[in-house]
């Protein structure tokens, strides 16, 4: 396969750099985009009535908070979204909002008297002050101790209501609601990269995640090694990759851009070189990144499958297979299908090598596992169909 | 294994690779090179102070000394300070391991100085050490020496097997010192998740020496939470009614209660482990039926009470140490009593937070996480209550009280962050970046550590008869607190930022302001340690001029200040009688705390015993066998156990008299060194004149 040294990988994209200016600042809770206003976060904000007056409660000082973070977490440097705090999908956008009101809460109920009675008391009460009461032997009071157990309770129970809200709200195995069909993803992985299969598409990448923007992601994961954890701050959950199991994930970018991905369990000697980009596409964009795909990928082949399953960093697979190599350092394959995943997950549960004569033949279990749209293909066609 | 085998492999899988400057000879590269100095320059640390006190007690003809005196008494005080000396110890070296990494990442924007290899040892020590060998034995030390004597006991109810106990730990911490000559660590973090530590993954030395270690270790904890449990409930003395006791106790009984209980399951965990590697099992392998989730389950299901067993001990200490230092009871002893109670409980049910992002169902989640915010209410009553003891009352800014005021604000600020942690919904984000490790060092270190350096200060003069210096510590006390400040706050923002925990390199510039701050307040914390041990020095240099025995340097107010500094070997020549809480308080005020005794009686104490230094010693050897599959000598050394242990049990001249002549005689020493000493009002507390007899009236206080 011939391939072109400057592979546009990215092509037709607006490759947004998170200024400070324009993207950290507003700090509008919905970012004002058009395609998923009908979708959950709007179904949520309207949800969020009773809450109302902590809300505000806490506003001003929000809005400080927030200017406060996003000076300090700007990620000038930074040519990707690194943080769920600037967020770009509704996912992030409602942890972000979750976030400053549990710690709007916490901040002003909790931290704040503390911080101001103990060094008040330490100081008016120290040893040689003359003019404070000194009770050494009052020890109980039962109106202080109902409110000393009232308060904490109080919080707890406000805390509890928007935990169960929110945690049920971005179960990362709910689908995301929405007026277009989810992009189907597996994610396997692998020491020390991901191998993102777009089965639909008949292609995979490694390094690059590709996404078409505005539209949802349903991904499903599972590792052909150790435990790992997929996360992509800017969009939302991070969700355990394990051998043998299938764990899923639902996300959705909101707009192009580029955003930091990784690994955050630690699997070893590679582990700090398990970081991808995820970009996301316009939908003309994303339709002429498959085809570039498509057209100038490598085959996935049983040597392709077997350099992939080396305990390599990205850089070492592609030195191991110099036919990968593209110009922005990710690797582009063509002709995987969706057999392949759940071959591996078998394979991986079975103890025994991906056996590609007798491919993706039963449903494999695991987490909450779903049975996978496995066909009945044959692995030499699931992986070479070029060939 | 044939039985061959162990003649043809006399050494096992031992061989000069072990070594840790083998790699840098055979592939002199400049990485290799750098790690292999560093390694090298561990190893030979470890060697030549190991050298250097083997040399210096030959020198001063000690061995006699810390044999009788030391490694075979069974007297609780001893052993728990023992326990104490380890805990200090393998301080040092975590501490000088946390200040490399941070040196690291420091400088590990695309690279750094460490091999990742040599960085995930040391984050897999650095968490073993100060869980399993640093603060488990600081607090196991503390409860030890101070716990007896709170409730009036002679001493805990098994001291033999307090000694093994500690002879077990002990044992535990040399494997993993010697992890840094022979061979390699594991790479897997302190819990050491399979399958990546499993044999077919990780096949050397280094999980094994984890195993092992921990192994012991939790062996030697689960015998000493069973030893303090019986002792709380059997050996009080009379009137001592539960609700009496003081909180510290309350809170060394509900530490002992989790670890009989949460102990098990990290046994259970680290031994099925040890069956997949050395027996080719699947409990916890990707194939053939294996499951990592299991390990995650059993492992975090000691996990998470093990966090508690830690801070308990800690909230007990800090109520002893605001109630003194505020010259006031303490504020709600009922609630402090429940809210500890409560705690231990909820313990038990929150262990699935520390992995909402398994992919269990919102319902779950949602369950564990409102669980886990739960034990927010009874530690907010703590914190409140400490700040009403404070309220009316003198407080006096002491090296214990200064931790105290620091524990107070920043434990506020990591508890809050464990309660954005404990959101599944902000976990999915923030779960296994470093805004993880920001959280439970926020907890860990204002929390645990602080609380046993106060104990330390607390009761050091207890234990030897002097006090430590005040400037000295109350150096090392702010530079711990701003330290810590300094080395962890940051760590917050970055993991807002998406820095995972356990990089050794990262490729985004935008994190190297905050790890360079980070970095600063690592010097910090390690000139915080070198305060620590020049305190040390001077205050053995200068004992005489601050000898306190008469035994209340602090106007105590339990009854292990009821007795002189050091206490005799059996604590108290008449067990007090006790009519309410505060016992020491009480008789000062009744002005009946020294009264000397009708007559003094014979009192048994349990004769020395060398079992716990050899099934140390015994043990040390197992583990070290199994690593290294040097089959001959865990057989041996297997054997040499059950012979031990068999052997006791013939044992029956167990205990000696201490005649009542001498009991006479030293209560007697004491009385009159009262009756000459002059009281002293806290104002000159911290003075050579405070010898340790406490004025203890309030007037001129109150204005």
């Amino acid at each position: 396969v011939g391939q072109p040294e400057t592979f546009p990988v990215e092509e037709g994209n607006a490759r947004e750099r998170p200024s400070c200016s324009v993207h950290w600042l507003p700090f509008q809770g919905s970012d004002g985009g058009g395609t998923w206003k009908h979708t959950l976060v709007q179904l949520r904000m309207n949800r969020r009535a009773p809450l109302q007056g902590v809300r505000s409660l806490g506003t001003k000082f929000r809005t400080r908070l927030a200017a406060l973070f996003a000076t300090l977490l700007c990620g000038c440097g930074s040519d990707r979204h690194l943080s769920f705090l600037n967020p770009q999908g509704p996912i992030a956008a409602i942890q972000r909002g979750h976030f400053f009101e549990v710690l709007t809460v916490l901040a002003v109920l909790v931290a704040m008297p503390i911080f101001l009675l103990t060094p008040w008391f330490a100081w008016r009460y120290r040893y040689g002050a003359k003019t404070s009461r000194y009770t050494p032997k009052w020890d109980s009071f039962w109106p202080l101790e109902l409110a000393t157990w009232g308060g904490p309770v109080v919080i707890v129970v406000v805390l509890a209501f928007i935990l169960w809200r929110d945690t049920h709200a971005i179960d990362p195995y709910k689908p995301l609601i929405s007026n277009q069909p989810a992009l189907r993803i597996q994610v396997i992985g692998y020491d020390w990269k991901w191998l993102f299969i777009y089965p639909d598409q008949g292609v995979a990448s490694i390094g690059v995640l590709a996404i078409p923007a505005g539209r949802p992601l349903a991904l499903q994961l599972t590792s052909a090694t150790v435990m790992q954890s997929l996360l992509i701050p800017a969009l939302g959950s991070q969700i355990y990759a394990m051998g043998g199991m299938v764990t899923q994930l639902h996300l959705q970018a909101t707009k192009p851009g580029r955003f930091m991905g990784e690994n955050t369990m630690f699997s070893g000697r590679g582990f700090h070189q398990q970081q991808f980009t995820a970009v996301a596409m316009t939908h003309d964009g994303f339709q002429a990144w498959v085809r570039n795909v498509q057209l100038h990928g490598i085959p996935m082949n049983e040597q392709t499958l077997k350099a992939i399953s080396q305990r390599s960093t990205r850089s070492e697979l592609i030195a191991a297979l110099p036919r990968a190599k593209s110009s922005d350092g990710n690797v582009y394959l063509t002709g995987v299908t969706a057999a392949l995943f759940p071959t591996v997950v078998k394979a991986t549960m079975g103890g025994t090598a991906i056996d590609l004569a007798n491919a993706g033949a039963r449903t494999p279990g695991g987490a909450r596992a779903n049975p996978l749209p496995v066909s009945g293909v044959p692995i030499r066609a699931a992986l070479g169909a070029r060939r | 294994m044939s039985f061959a085998a162990i003649f043809e492999h006399p050494l096992g899988r031992l061989g000069p690779k072990a070594l840790p400057f083998w790699d840098m000879l055979q592939h002199p590269t400049e990485a290799n090179v750098i790690n292999g100095c560093i390694a090298t320059g561990a190893a030979g640390a470890v060697v030549i102070g190991a050298l250097a006190t083997v040399a210096l007690i030959t020198h001063y003809g000690k061995w006699r000394v810390l044999w009788s005196e030391w490694l075979t008494s069974p007297d609780h005080k001893k052993i728990g300070i023992m326990y104490v000396v380890l805990a200090f110890v393998m301080l040092a070296r975590a501490l000088i391991e946390a200040w490399l990494m941070r040196a690291q990442q420091a400088f590990g924007l695309g690279g750094g100085f460490l091999s990742p290899d040599h960085f995930s040892q040391l984050f897999s020590t650095h968490g073993t050490i100060m869980i399993f060998f640093m603060a488990m034995p600081f607090l196991t030390g503390v409860i030890n020496f101070v716990m007896p004597q709170q409730i009036g006991a002679r001493d805990v109810s098994f001291p033999v097997l307090n000694s093994i106990s500690l002879g077990l730990t002990a044992a535990g911490a040399a494997l993993v010192m010697v992890s840094l000559v022979i061979g390699k660590f594991s790479t897997g973090g302190w819990f050491g998740y399979p399958p990546y530590t499993e044999a077919n993954f990780n096949p050397g030395v280094g999980p094994d020496y984890w195993i092992w270690a921990l192994s012991l270790a939790s062996v030697g904890s689960t015998l000493t939470g069973i030893n303090f449990a019986v002792t709380i409930y059997k050996e009080r003395a009379p009137g001592m009614t539960l609700l009496r006791m003081p909180l510290f106790t309350w809170t060394a009984l509900c530490t002992s209660i989790l670890m009989i209980f949460a102990m098990p399951p990290l046994t259970v965990a680290t031994a099925q482990l040890a069956l997949d590697r050395y027996l080719g099992f699947h409990f916890f392998t990707n194939a053939l039926g294996g499951n990592m989730m299991h390990f995650a389950n059993l492992f975090w299901l000691f996990g998470h009470p093990e966090v508690y067993i830690l801070i308990l001990p800690a909230f007990g200490v800090y109520s002893e140490v605001i109630s003194t230092f505020s010259g006031k009871a303490l504020f709600g002893y009922r609630s402090l009593v429940m809210a500890t109670m409560g705690i231990a409980v909820l313990s038990f049910t929150v262990w699935l937070h520390h992995f909402f992002t398994m992919g269990q169902s919102a319902n779950i989640n949602a369950f564990f996480g409102i669980a886990s915010m739960l034990i927010g209410i009874p530690t907010g009553v703590k914190i409140y209550d400490w700040m009403w003891t404070m309220y009316r009352g003198r407080v006096r800014f002491t090296v214990p009280m200064v931790y105290s005021i620091g524990f107070i604000l920043l434990f506020v600020l990591g508890g809050m962050s464990g309660i954005l942690l404990a959101n599944p919904s902000v976990d999915y984000q923030v779960h296994n970046t470093v805004f993880l490790v920001a959280h439970f060092h926020n907890v860990a270190v204002p929390g645990v550590l602080f609380g046993m350096l106060a104990a330390y200060h607390f009761w050091f003069p207890k234990a030897f008869g002097f006090r430590l210096n005040e400037r000295w510590g109350m150096l090392s006390a702010l530079c711990w607190i701003f330290g810590f400040t300094l080395a962890f706050f940051p760590l917050y923002g970055l993991g807002l930022m998406g820095l995972p925990r356990r990089t050794v390199a990262y490729t985004e510039p935008s994190y190297v302001p905050l790890e360079i701050v980070a970095f600063v307040g690592a010097f910090l914390v390690i000139a915080a340690l070198g305060a620590l041990v020049v305190q040390l020095w001077i205050s053995i240099r200068d004992r005489d001029s601050n000898r306190v025995f008469a035994g209340d340097p602090w106007d105590g107010r339990s009854l292990e200040w009821a007795s002189s500094a050091p206490p005799p070997e059996y604590n108290f020549a008449v067990i007090p009688v006790v009519t309410g809480r505060d016992a020491f308080t009480t008789a000062k005020e009744d002005g009946n705390a020294y009264q000397p005794p009708d007559h003094y009686v014979d009192i048994q104490v349990p004769k020395n015993t060398a079992m716990g230094p050899v099934l140390a010693a015994l043990g040390f050897v197992f583990a070290f066998g199994l690593v290294w599959h040097i089959w001959w000598l865990v057989i041996l050394s297997a054997l040499g156990i059950i012979g031990t242990m068999i052997l006791r049990g013939f044992a029956r001249d167990t205990e000696k008299t201490v005649p009542a002549q001498r009991i006479r005689e030293q209560h007697r020493r004491w009385l009159d060194a009262l009756a000459t000493a002059t009281p002293i009002s806290r104002a000159d507390e911290g003075k050579s004149t405070n010898r340790g007899l406490a004025d203890h009236a309030v007037a001129g206080l109150v204005p």
